[in-house]
């Protein structure tokens, strides 16, 4: 081995030599060149406690030579012979070592898998028909490859705690569980909140609350990701829908500027499941509790479904091309300095980049959008509640979002602005306006998912698509640039805001010509320098890092300093 | 000063006391000021003058092999802690002695705490830890009070706490007692639960005690007979001390016989210098009137069981020899030559009054009880077995249920964390190996087939 090679160690996996750093753990070298180890306990991000024993694989090391013995010959390659142990060694915690071999095809192996497989089942319910999990359950998936037919358990199986409520959101069938120890791991090592643990001995053991505690952090439901069985169900989804059913969209949260990788599970327009998607530059395997589970009003009877113009005191359901007939007309006899427009942080790059043409378009004097400040949580959510900050700053030029939004309000009660386009945003209840400020304009229309009270004082009112039924990309806190996918179709007339922008554009007299969100990041790469050059494909499912902002994410410094300790694979 | 034993309690002649020397001593009792006037903490005091390398070399050439089970060499143990080591040092006393047919640390703790205490210092020096723990389990309660007590007038004398007789050595040594789990003997588990958690052993590597143990510290953990051996291996010397038994098997061993003899109790003999006939007929006093010998489970229920009318093999080249179970020496290398262990020393005889469905089922009742659920092999197969045999000794079961039964143990055997797997799995083995037309014959070859699930097994109950 040459010197620059030393820190790259030579395994044998099924008789093939392969190369590894070293540290790595057996199962993460067998992963590498696709072989996969079947596993229930480790997980790359927590601590490996080996005790599911699913792993063991028949490993091997050089002979030791006896006393007075030759050391081995190395082969032309410098490869020792491999003396084979008698005893299977688990891959999920073990490191490489130099001259390794691992064999996971081996009868040993396999007699292993089998016999795990079947004591797992044991004592488990087998009740497959009525489990969540079923579809998804890592019992099932290793059944199929590494279990017997039947089984020779005919004693009568252990009885334990069922449909325990372990928290506001969660909860436990004790029968089910494997004894894995993921949550356990999840709730010390991510979440700081040690309440899970087991008490009982043997196979009676059970998974607990700790007395007087509950499982109701923020980042509870990333234990139900975890179980490999159905121990842990969500009670948001338990019972709604077979996974099998169910269409899986890659996407990203809105919640806040952290972005979270996420999978929308939906089947016929409706979500009924979202659970985070590994992105190790963003959200690891996590997400928090809040965000998952802000998606209900999506399909609410409060959606606005319809274009709506106004009637005397009312509103009417109208066609888009007479809502849109409408807002030209009265546009028509305002000046670019009396238009003012407030645009959403919450909108894509693509979508901004047609607000900015319809800035430029209309002449409008003002722009601005609506901050969203909160609390950074320390893990994954991010003070600053919209999604793409960034994107307003560097495709709608504004370097301080929201310090235009009194000077409108004021340019509006002093009547200097006369006509206000409203773009995905909510401005009564979230930017401070009044319906009375509002109603002293000539002309409002907003646009929006929900019914709200902005949209009762305007002129018109259109009715926009939520993040989960659009496509775009957005920037987040760190500065990546991520991919927004449709999951799902908006109700009834509901349009995309980039098409809403457009259409605005072209019934005032602009151009047109585009079809698609993918169209704009056409036009996005060749005018905004810090996206030139990019393609929507590049950007792929996790996204490619655009700007530095130089903010990091709390949770992912953690999981760093973990994975350098060598606590955690990571 | 030779002893003078209580009546009924004298030694056997084949006997060799030099751990249990005190007990049973008539007019002994357990105070410093008896153990002082018998030249007591002496060694500690010559230990203190030397250099500890010295001290865990002469454990070394001793050869003192570890007296809880795997009889692992204790010096060889103490020389794993990692070189330039920055971080404290840890010695345990594992006084958990939880093995069932094993209860000779009881009676050290008993009758003679300082001894245990002065051992443990010397170790202490030795491996350089200033904190110490005696890890007893939670049914000694009068041990661990007697114990307390015992290194309260240590430290008033001087031989612990801070700069012990002046050397400059300080040693603090904790009693902490167990909640009663037969897991917490395993070095690893009694770790975790003495920093407080749920005793699950650690898995190895990386967590070898001797490098990352208490606390992520160097750890050494001995057995309560192992580290009184100590004192005594100072006394003479290593090498002197290591001519006591047989080359590789040396010093004396508290054999903990139980069962079917006359004379059942704890035996200090010269390791390998009884054979198995010997210890039975001569020190036990015989089998019990008109009974034969029918097996012997030789180091504690985990060790393999031995046959009376096998024959064993052991031996390399031309130093084979064929012996029977009356020839065995009582050493560690032979009886794992015969297929078993010395284990802890507790010899279990079992006569032909002795169903032996009924004794492997007690053995599984045990281990199905006392396993600590971590990993799923032993969790799962120690119940399951337990609920085979004890429908085997019901008379609910069909001969496949002995085949299950063994696939069962095999696929336990080798595949836990710890050595808890082979604990529970090698009774079955074994008895499988060993009895298995005696285990079929308790089972109704009519119940074939018919025996399907648990409902079945029930229905199975009323066929009469």
């Amino acid at each position: 081995m040459s010197e620059e090679k030393t820190d790259l160690i030579d395994v044998q996996i099924n008789g093939e030599w392969h190369s590894f750093p070293k540290g790595t753990r057996m199962i993460e070298a067998c992963r590498q060149v696709d072989v996969e180890v079947p596993h229930y306990c480790y997980h790359p991000k927590l601590t490996s406690p080996g005790n599911c024993r699913m792993c063991l694989v028949e490993m091997g090391m050089p002979p030791r030579p006896r006393p007075g013995e030759d050391p081995p010959e190395p082969d032309e390659d410098g490869h020792l012979p491999i003396s084979w142990i008698p005893r299977p060694a688990i891959a999920c915690a073990n490191t490489i070592a130099p001259n390794m071999g691992i064999r996971t095809e081996s009868e040993m192996t396999e007699e292993c898998r089998q016999g795990v497989m079947e004591l797992l089942l044991a004592n488990h319910p087998l009740d497959c028909p009525i489990c969540d999990q079923a579809g998804e359950c890592s019992l099932q998936e290793f059944s199929v490859e590494h279990g017997n037919g039947e089984s020779r358990f005919r004693e009568q199986k252990v009885k334990k705690p069922k449909n325990v409520d372990v928290g506001p959101r969660i909860r436990l069938d004790d029968e089910r569980c494997i004894m894995c120890s993921r949550c356990i791991r999840f709730t010390d090592e991510i979440a700081d909140d040690p309440v899970l643990g087991f008490t009982d001995r043997g196979s009676h053991t059970v998974l607990t609350v700790y007395p007087g505690r509950e499982l109701a952090n923020n980042y509870s439901l990333n234990t139900v990701d975890i179980c490999p069985v159905g121990a842990l169900t969500s009670n948001d989804f338990r019972f709604q829908m077979r996974v099998w059913f169910m269409k899986e969209t890659k996407t990203i949260d809105a919640n806040c500027a952290t972005g979270c990788n996420i999978t929308v599970f939906s089947r016929q327009d409706k979500i009924y499941r979202i659970t985070p998607r590994q992105n190790n530059d963003v959200n690891s395997d996590w997400m928090p509790d809040s965000h998952r589970l802000n998606y209900h009003w999506i399909d609410s009877e409060a959606r606005l479904t319809d274009p709506l113009v106004r009637d005397g005191d009312k509103h009417r359901q109208a066609t888009w091309q007479e809502a849109l007939a409408a807002t030209a007309d009265k546009l028509s006899g305002i000046s670019g300095e009396e238009i003012a427009v407030i645009a959403s942080a919450r909108m894509t790059n693509e979508e901004l980049l047609m607000v900015n043409r319809l800035v430029k378009h209309l002449n409008a004097g003002h722009v601005d959008t609506v901050p969203r400040e909160g609390e950074a949580d320390g893990y994954l959510i991010s003070a600053d509640r919209n999604p793409n900050t960034n994107g307003v700053k560097l495709v709608l030029g504004l370097n301080t979002p929201g310090s235009q939004l009194s000077a409108i309000k004021e340019g509006i009660a002093q009547g200097r602005i006369k006509a206000l386009l409203c773009l995905q945003e909510n401005l009564v209840d979230d930017a401070g306006f009044t319906p009375d400020e509002l109603a002293k304009l000539d002309f409002f229309l907003t646009s929006y998912p929900m019914a709200n009270p902005t949209a009762d004082v305007a002129d018109v009112v259109l009715p926009g698509a939520c993040w989960a039924e659009k496509t775009g990309t957005m920037i987040n806190v760190t500065g990546r640039l991520q991919r927004l996918n449709k999951a799902v179709d908006g109700p009834g007339q509901t349009l995309e805001p980039w098409e809403i922008v457009r259409d605005i554009i072209q019934t005032t007299g602009g151009g047109n010509g585009i079809y698609s969100a993918t169209d704009i990041f056409k036009q996005l790469a060749a005018e905004v320098s810090e996206f030139s050059g990019l393609s929507w494909g590049q950007i792929g499912d996790l996204g490619l890092q655009l700007i530095e902002t130089g903010e990091t994410i709390p949770l992912l410094e953690r999981e760093k300093e973990r994975k350098e300790k060598g606590l955690i694979v990571g | 000063m030779s002893a003078i034993y209580k009546e009924g309690k004298e030694p056997h002649p084949k006997e060799r006391r030099i751990v249990f020397k005190n007990v049973d001593r008539d007019g002994w009792d357990t105070s410093i000021a008896m153990y002082e006037s018998e030249g007591g903490y002496d060694q500690l005091k010559k230990a203190l003058g030397m250099e500890p390398g010295a001290i865990t070399d002469e454990v070394k050439q001793a050869g003192l092999r570890g007296r809880g089970g795997a009889g692992f060499p204790a010096g060889v143990k103490w020389g794993f802690l990692p070189p330039n080591n920055e971080k404290p040092v840890y010695l345990i006393c594992n006084a958990d002695e939880s093995e069932p047919g094993t209860f000779k640390d009881r009676y050290i703790i008993h009758q003679d705490p300082h001894q245990l205490i002065e051992g443990m210092a010397i170790a202490c020096f030795a491996v350089g830890a200033n904190l110490a723990y005696i890890y007893i389990r939670e049914e000694f309660p009068e041990g661990a009070q007697i114990l307390e007590k015992a290194i309260e007038e240590a430290h008033k004398k001087g031989y612990l706490g801070k700069n012990i007789q002046g050397s400059g050595f300080d040693l603090e040594i904790y009693v902490h007692r167990g909640a009663g789990a037969y897991i917490c003997g395993e070095e690893t588990g009694l770790i975790e639960s003495l920093e407080g958690k749920r005793p699950y052993p650690r898995i190895k590597p990386p967590y070898f005690p001797a490098a990352m143990g208490l606390y992520l510290c160097p750890t050494i953990v001995n057995n309560v007979e192992t580290l009184c051996h100590v004192k005594h291996i100072l006394e003479v010397g290593g090498e002197e001390w290591s001519k006591i038994g047989k080359p590789n098997n040396t010093g004396t061993r508290i054999l903990c016989v139980s069962g079917d003899v006359k004379k059942p109790g704890y035996y200090e003999v010269e390791v390998g210098s009884v054979t198995m006939g010997e210890l039975i007929n001569d020190l036990c006093g015989g089998l019990k009137e008109g009974r034969s010998l029918k097996a012997v489970i030789p180091g504690g229920s985990s060790a393999k069981v031995l046959r009376a009318d096998e024959v064993f093999t052991v031996g390399r080249g031309d130093d084979t020899r064929d012996l029977t179970i009356w020839d065995i020496p009582m050493d560690f290398d032979t009886l794992a030559a015969c297929g078993s262990m010395a284990g802890s020393g507790g010899v279990i005889v079992i006569d032909d009054s002795r169903s032996i469905s009924w004794v492997l089922n007690n053995i599984n009742n045990f281990y199905a009880h006392e396993s600590c659920g971590q990993c799923t092999p032993c969790r799962e197969g120690s119940l399951w077995m337990k609920k085979i045999t004890d429908r085997v000794v019901a008379g609910k079961a069909s001969p496949s249920d002995i085949d299950t039964l063994d696939s069962v143990a095999r696929n336990i055997d080798g595949r836990t964390i710890c050595a808890f797997g082979e604990a529970c799995s090698w009774p079955t083995e074994s008895f499988i190996d060993k009895f298995r037309d005696e285990l079929v014959s308790d089972t109704n070859p009519e119940l074939e087939e018919k025996l399907l699930n648990a409902e079945s097994i029930t229905a199975a109950a009323n066929l009469g």
